[in-house]
């Protein structure tokens, strides 16, 4: 597509990434299809063509942005559906992010709505703070009519979404290293999230217990915490990198005691994030290679798990499990069949869903912040699940699990769980009323 | 400026508030686009070359809000662009500063299917692929497959009467139509055909098939649906020249063969498509074929051995039959992402003519030498069963005056597809783009004829204005009819 920057504006290396990427798209519209927005809203801005189109306006008129810009970016679920579909190889992401960079430093934002970013902003990402938070908000639930009330139509969602009853808490807490019983044969970073450790740490234990038992060494740092995705796509781009930092750093001291042979996230949404450090971090000085070597290992746990062999389950079961890929995987990280694989392998049938492409309406905080088309996507994907009558869905994002849940009958568990479960761990939480249906083939051992 | 022009213009300035004020009558708020920034998302379609700032933008979600529309438009005289998913290549949706666009995108429900008589009621915003998708489960789909059917409209669809790669065998969709809802200049809801093959009296749904807009706005349209094969796998045939190749095309069909498909592609299109589907195009070659073959898969075979057979005599250098489902998959993935993909090389001009077969490898030479007198490179990726040829003009749309020249060179391009006894257009509709060139196709006596037929649907001339005709010849016939028709109620 044809752009009209100066010799000037192009001197900004910002600017000069725009200019790269829309020089790619040639405006075919393929996108607009498969974009999670506009298939509920069908309107040109809230697709990815027409949002391009808005930003190159305004990267190129070099005026603030407008409101209509900040509302159809604020749409945008950054599914990264349409970088899968576009055959340009159109990078919508980094284009996107530049965008919403745009929109916080140089835009105008209702007071309300800078509240409520900063207020998630600075809860979510800090397991303590975000306790806190949820023990608050039962509190504050049964008043939910009344702050709706009062024009708050997000922290009611947000309310609406937290979990109805207090989950187990964590069998592994904190920093520390978990050893395999028999010989070791890798030795992992597994990066534990912020959010998850609080709402469903039954994630991060399963993933220990799975690894460990395949022989697989696996390293909690203390130090490191959350990915700084979400602060990424609210277009806090300081924070982003400060969380960036922050990680970094942490993977260096460990780096230091022993070396490490993989990066593993278990939360896809992060693993987007964190496999993309070296582009957040272009601009720190010094240290671009060391950064280039990390993310270079940073795997998800199923890309991990997919080249390993996994032994034997010792259990048979008739349970059907449909895989949602969260877009996460299957856009932001082209992962595509992995989960699938190690489902079957470990004994499940496995089915899919229709529309695997379109978002569950999570993406992050969006269900939070905009919860009437978070709501139309959830119901969509609930009604997709409905059709195949599953057992359980399994997904591997703590975010499309818990918007799941809340659209959906079925009980929703992340599939690292299944996993630890065919091949030796507890019961996933939510789906112990199907464990008659397994059957142990013989006392599988428990190893960390 | 004297009294008169003064008031002339504030009348002028008027009409667009009092257009918005009733428009908002009719219609939610969330139905209207008024602001700059929104505007220019809809400035052009998939002709990026060409912008036009449209001063209003409204997203219909009924037929009744269609007619609605209309109304306002016939009452202030304001011309409407009808508008689907703006995939058009040749500029069909791009607007004009005083029009209404009439975006179609919300209309996007499937009203009814009806698996007994083969055919399915559908809301003229859906996507072409969401009806075979509606109905793949059954066993059935919608056979016109322009590449973009993912993403464009059945509106777009009936008003450009798009091809696609398995036209070769199930038509265009002109031959996949049955019945369409329309909304007329002046507002009123006609309908023709219906959910049978071949209505009684005129054939007015072939009219409307192909009009580009200009004769009504589809609203809803009942489609034919087809029985899925038992199977079907594509052919890659690979070879060292595109003369080869061509001739290859021309024997195949020469000798009665009907594959559903011959898709060609050359080495720039080759390279792009693979890096976006990895569906192991050779990269070697200089022209790749795809054909495609549908039924029992001892079928498939024989019709393969024949085709090899006849294609032995072109020398083809590589030869792969797609084994696995996926494999067939990731081979039209390819190939229906062919433009996209050009993307990562260059910016381009689309071309859209139609030879005879037996002229193939002859014109494909002469697109070489145009394009090269021009030092443009050119890629080409087409229907080749049906002689409907794709050359992708490369040219940089950051260079001044470059637009211009590109648009030159095309013209060539058709004028000679003219001259080879083809046309101008095959399947991406004349539009915006290539207007001009209709008298290249046909005389003056011809399109003021088929400028008869629209005035007869549009009296005001204000559906989809500007295209489709030479500007200037257009103007004249208006003045002319205009004068005359003055001199009858005198």
């Amino acid at each position: 597509m044809k752009t009209e920057f100066t010799k000037r504006q192009l001197r900004n290396s910002d600017t000069q990434l725009a200019n790269d990427i829309l020089r790619r798209c040639v405006h075919c519209g393929l996108c607009t299809a498969t974009c999670s927005s506009y298939v509920v809203l069908g309107d040109e801005r809230d697709s990815p063509r027409g949002r391009i189109y808005m930003i190159k306006e305004m990267l190129e008129t070099g005026a603030a942005p407008d409101q209509s810009l900040t509302t159809h970016m604020d749409r945008c679920l950054t599914c990264l559906s349409c970088m899968t579909t576009c055959p340009s190889g159109v990078d919508y992401m980094h284009l996107s992010d530049l965008a919403r960079k745009e929109i916080e430093t140089r835009g105008h934002r209702p007071l309300k709505q800078r509240f409520i970013r900063r207020l998630l902003s600075e809860t979510l990402p800090y397991p303590k703070r975000l306790s806190l938070s949820l023990t608050l908000g039962s509190l504050a639930r049964p008043f939910r009519s009344l702050i709706a009330k009062m024009g708050f139509k997000e922290i009611v969602a947000m309310l609406e979404l937290l979990p109805k009853r207090a989950k187990r808490t964590a069998e592994f807490k904190g920093g520390g290293i978990a050893r395999p019983r028999g010989p070791q044969l890798k030795r992992v970073l597994l990066m534990t999230g912020c959010a998850q450790k609080v709402i469903r740490p039954a994630i991060n234990d399963a993933s220990i217990r799975l690894m460990a038992r395949q022989g697989i060494e696996v390293v909690i740092s203390k130090d490191a915490g959350c990915c700084g995705a979400m602060d990424q796509h609210m277009g806090r781009e300081k924070e982003a990198i400060d969380h960036a930092m922050r990680n970094f750093k942490a993977w260096q001291a460990l780096e230091d005691d022993d070396p490490i042979d993989g990066i593993v996230m278990n939360a896809s949404g992060c693993g987007t994030s964190v496999k993309d450090y070296d582009h957040l971090l272009s601009k720190q000085k010094g240290i671009a290679e060391e950064v280039k070597k990390f993310t270079d290992k940073v795997f998800d746990i199923s890309e991990f798990l997919i080249d390993y062999d996994l032994r034997t389950t010792e259990q048979w079961t008739d349970l059907k499990i449909a895989v949602h890929m969260p877009c996460s995987m299957m856009h932001g990280q082209r992962l595509t069949h992995q989960p699938f694989e190690l489902l079957q392998n470990a004994g499940f049938t496995v089915m899919a869903l229709d529309e695997p492409h379109i978002c569950c309406g999570s993406a992050g905080t969006y269900n939070i912040l905009q919860p009437e088309i978070a709501t139309s996507l959830g119901t969509r994907k609930a009604e997709h699940i409905k059709r195949v009558k599953p057992d359980i869905v399994a997904t591997g994002n703590l975010g499309c699990l818990t918007q799941m849940s809340h659209h959906s009958d079925t009980p929703v568990v992340h599939f690292v769980e299944l996993l630890d479960w065919a091949y030796g761990g507890p019961c996933p939480e939510g789906v112990e009323h199907l464990q008659h249906r397994v059957d142990r083939l013989k006392t599988a051992e428990t190893g960390h | 400026m004297g009294i008169f022009s003064k008031l002339q213009e504030k009348i002028k300035s008027a009409i667009p508030r009092s257009v918005i004020r009733d428009l908002s009558e009719v219609l939610k708020s969330e139905q209207i686009v008024l602001d700059q920034a929104g505007l220019q998302a809809f400035e052009t379609d998939a002709l990026t070359a060409i912008q036009v700032l449209p001063f209003v933008v409204v997203m219909p979600e009924s037929t009744d809000d269609v007619a609605a529309i209309a109304k306002i438009s016939h009452k202030y005289d304001v011309p409407m662009v009808p508008r689907g998913a703006g995939t058009s290549l040749a500029g069909g949706a791009i607007p004009l500063s005083n029009a209404i666009v009439v975006c179609l995108s919300r209309m996007n429900k499937i009203l009814d299917i009806d698996l007994m008589n083969r055919s399915a009621k559908v809301q003229a915003g859906v996507t072409n692929l969401a009806i075979s998708a509606a109905v793949d489960r059954d066993g059935f789909f919608y056979a016109p497959d322009p590449s973009s059917q993912l993403s464009c409209t059945i509106a777009g669809n009936i008003a450009m009467n798009s091809g696609g790669a398995h036209c070769l065998k199930y038509g265009v969709t002109t031959h996949n139509i049955l019945g369409v809802k329309l909304v007329t200049a002046e507002g009123k809801i006609l309908e023709f055909g219906g959910s049978f093959l071949d209505p009684a009296g005129y054939d007015f749904l072939s009219l409307i098939v192909g009009s580009e807009g200009g004769l009504g706005i589809v609203t809803e349209a009942t489609v034919m649906l087809r029985a899925k094969p038992e199977g079907a796998r594509p052919l890659l045939l690979g070879f060292e020249s595109h003369e080869q190749a061509g001739d290859c095309v021309a024997a195949i069909i020469g000798k009665g063969y009907l594959p559903v498909a011959i898709e060609f592609m050359d080495k720039p299109a080759i390279k792009a498509c693979e890096e976006h589907a990895r569906a192991g195009y050779p990269l070697d070659v200089e022209a790749l074929l795809i054909i495609e073959f549908e039924g029992a898969d001892e079928e498939i075979d024989a019709s393969f051995q024949q085709i090899l057979r006849i294609a032995s005599e072109f020398k083809p250098v590589h030869k792969r039959i797609a084994g696995t489902a996926e494999e067939a998959e990731a081979i039209w993935l390819g190939r229906k992402s062919a433009f996209g993909a050009i993307g990562r090389i260059s910016e381009y001009l689309c071309m859209d003519g139609v030879i005879p077969l037996s002229k193939l490898s002859h014109v494909l030479s002469k697109i070489t030498e145009i394009c090269n007198s021009y030092k443009f490179q050119v890629s080409n990726i087409f229907h080749a069963g049906d002689g409907n040829l794709h050359p992708l003009i490369l040219y940089d749309a950051n260079r001044t005056g470059e637009f211009q020249r590109v648009e030159k060179c095309g013209a060539e391009i058709l004028e000679l597809c003219v001259m080879a006894g083809g046309c101008i257009t095959g399947e991406h509709g004349v539009g915006l783009e290539k207007r001009d060139l209709m008298s290249l196709q046909f005389s003056e006596t011809d399109l003021i004829n088929q400028m008869r037929v629209k005035l007869l649907f549009d009296p005001n001339w204000v559906l989809n204005p500007d295209k489709v005709f030479p500007l200037e010849l257009a103007e004249t016939f208006r003045r002319d009819e205009s004068s005359s028709s003055d001199g009858e109620t005198a």
